[in-house]
């Protein structure tokens, strides 16, 4: 199994989902996080006095999939979050040892 | 015989009105001077509670969307609290030590408690309403003076030392103030026997100068906020802000067309120069930003409306609207080099820019009602032969600037002298400032034992 977390711009939240919806893909965690890479941020002034603001919203989706299926998941959600410009975000992959469903002790790609 | 008696009816009714004549010119008097007052007596009413709402909830919203949110309620009560405090201290001494005739710089007690303060006019201040109504319009200048000053000193003092601080500056700076420019006898006022004749209409020495200069002092007394300017302590909402701020625009209708203390022609004129005044600030401060940092603020665009508001306040009675579109569009450039630009090399930390704005646009406003001011606006003043005085340079009275110089120099040394003074007694006694925890985690929760925003509750 891998886990996905994917940290995209707040406005592709809709668009991924549906993307992941479409490919049989059924549960997913949801953030509002801020942070930044390589866009650092913009410039806000008030009253003449400047601010850099490099922490900016953004929403990091986490999933856990059957490692078969990994890199059909990150293509898909890639594709939807991009929109080919700086702050689009990143997606990093773990493995996952295991998994259990809480209600049954389901274990392992059975629980996902 | 018949035909006669119409005519004797006649005859008889002409008798009976020749001997009422007086009686009836007396009644038909009395319902004109009755309709006036009713008249001006609604106006003033009205104005009255538009200068409170400037206050509350105006002023409230526009300095406690500025803050952080952990100080939105703290900066919003101490702007309340003036509704409330000023209201006991004007009602026990200090209508009457303003409004009371006195010497040049003080009135008397004859008012203190409201004293005689009735249905009654009283004729030296205005003539065709109830004391009454004049007493609590002037009271809501007394409050909205002091609630300015919070700015200055906003997220970092004590609110015990806050109220003392208040209540001796009514008493030494405000309400002497108030009485040597519109006080009967006093030093400053040009229409009713001050030895150095200043106008100033709605304010702009008595509140604005007072107020934004002693803004100055607390932010020097005081400090800067921990933190500052390193930390960001960016305005947290300014949507709070910009409807406090257009709140203070129509209220300041109340400000200055009520100084009229009628509603006549000459309230029409004050409300038709702050309009323009506003308006003209608003696009002055934008224009300066958009060219200076590239961008037009809705910070900027409230701000500047307030410079200029605050700029017109002295001149609003006195001045023509184009000569208010000029004062406008000076307060709003003016106004936004001192804030954007002087403030930030001279490093003091007037928090929500007390001074900047009311401070410097007073004082400019102040100066150029000197320049602008014409008896074709306000006939108030006439010599012995009953001719119009000329009013400022316009009229060709030159020497009018050097009598607002004079009336803004000692306007700006009472500000400083007893400002400074009153903070130190403040200091000895119970400190000016809150603890270093306390500044960290915000005035609201450490003076009001309250947050402004539960959203999770």
């Amino acid at each position: 199994m891998k886990k996905l977390e994917a940290i995209i711009q707040p406005f592709k939240l809709e668009e991924v989902k549906e993307a992941l919806k479409a490919l049989g893909v059924d549960g997913m965690t949801i953030t509002e996080v801020r942070g930044h890479g390589r866009q650092k941020g913009h410039k806000e002034v008030y009253r003449g006095k400047e601010y850099t603001v490099d922490l900016l919203p953004k929403v990091k989706v986490e999933l856990v999939v059957a490692s078969a299926r990994a890199d059909e998941v990150i293509k898909t959600l890639a594709d939807a979050a991009r929109t080919g410009r700086i702050g689009d975000g990143k997606i990093f992959v773990y493995d996952i040892a295991e998994a259990i469903r809480i209600r049954n002790d389901d274990r392992g790609e059975a629980a996902l | 015989m018949n035909k006669l008696l119409p005519l004797l009816a006649v005859f008889a009714s002409l008798g009976q009105a020749q001997a009422a004549a007086p009686d009836r010119i007396a009644s038909l008097e009395a319902a004109v001077r009755s309709a006036q007052s009713a008249g001006d007596n609604a106006w003033m009413l009205t104005s009255a509670a538009l200068v409170l709402m400037m206050t509350g909830p105006g002023l409230a919203l526009f300095y406690g969307g500025l803050v952080r949110k952990k100080n939105v309620l703290g900066t919003m009560m101490q702007s309340f609290i003036m509704m409330a405090l000023m209201t006991v201290l004007w009602a026990f001494v200090g209508y009457s030590l303003a409004f009371g005739e006195g010497g040049s710089f003080f009135g008397d007690f004859r008012y203190a408690f409201l004293h005689n303060v009735g249905a009654d006019p009283n004729a030296d201040y205005a003539s065709t309403i109830p004391q009454l109504t004049f007493m609590v319009y002037q009271l809501m200048f007394a409050i909205i003076t002091p609630a300015l000053i919070t700015g200055a000193f906003a997220e970092r003092m004590k609110f015990s030392a806050m109220l003392l601080f208040m209540t001796l500056w009514g008493l030494g700076v405000y309400f002497p103030m108030a009485h040597m420019v519109w006080g009967k006898g006093g030093l400053l006022n040009a229409f009713l026997g001050g030895k150095i004749p200043c106008l100033d209409f709605a304010g702009g020495t008595v509140v604005h100068i007072t107020s934004g200069v002693s803004a100055l002092m607390c932010a020097l007394y005081m400090g800067k906020r921990r933190g500052y300017p390193a930390e960001p302590m960016k305005p947290h909402n300014l949507a709070l802000s910009f409807i406090g701020a257009c709140l203070l625009w129509v209220g300041w209708f109340g400000f200055n067309a009520g100084s009229a203390l009628s509603s006549g022609a000459l309230a029409s004129s004050a409300f038709v120069a702050t309009q323009f005044g506003a308006a003209a600030a608003a696009i002055g401060w934008l224009v300066a930003e958009w060219i200076h940092n590239g961008k037009p603020s809705v910070l900027g665009g409230i701000s500047g409306c307030v410079a200029g508001l605050v700029a017109i306040t002295p001149a609003s009675g006195f001045v023509k609207p184009m000569p208010a579109l000029v004062i406008g569009l000076a307060a709003g450039l003016v106004c936004y080099a001192m804030v954007a630009v002087i403030k930030g090399k001279m490093g003091y930390d007037d928090s929500l820019d007390a001074f900047g704005i009311h401070g410097i646009g007073g004082t400019l406003g102040a100066v150029l009602t000197g320049v602008f001011a014409t008896n074709q606006v306000n006939s108030g003043l006439k010599d012995s032969g009953g001719r119009l005085l000329p009013l400022g340079l316009v009229d060709g009275h030159a020497g009018q600037i050097v009598n607002q110089v004079i009336g803004c120099a000692i306007s700006w040394i009472l500000a400083i002298v007893l400002t400074l003074i009153i903070l130190k007694i403040c200091d000895m006694i119970l400190g000016v400032r809150v603890e270093h925890d306390e500044e960290v985690q915000g005035l609201d929760l450490t003076m009001h034992g309250e947050e402004a925003y539960n959203l999770e509750a």
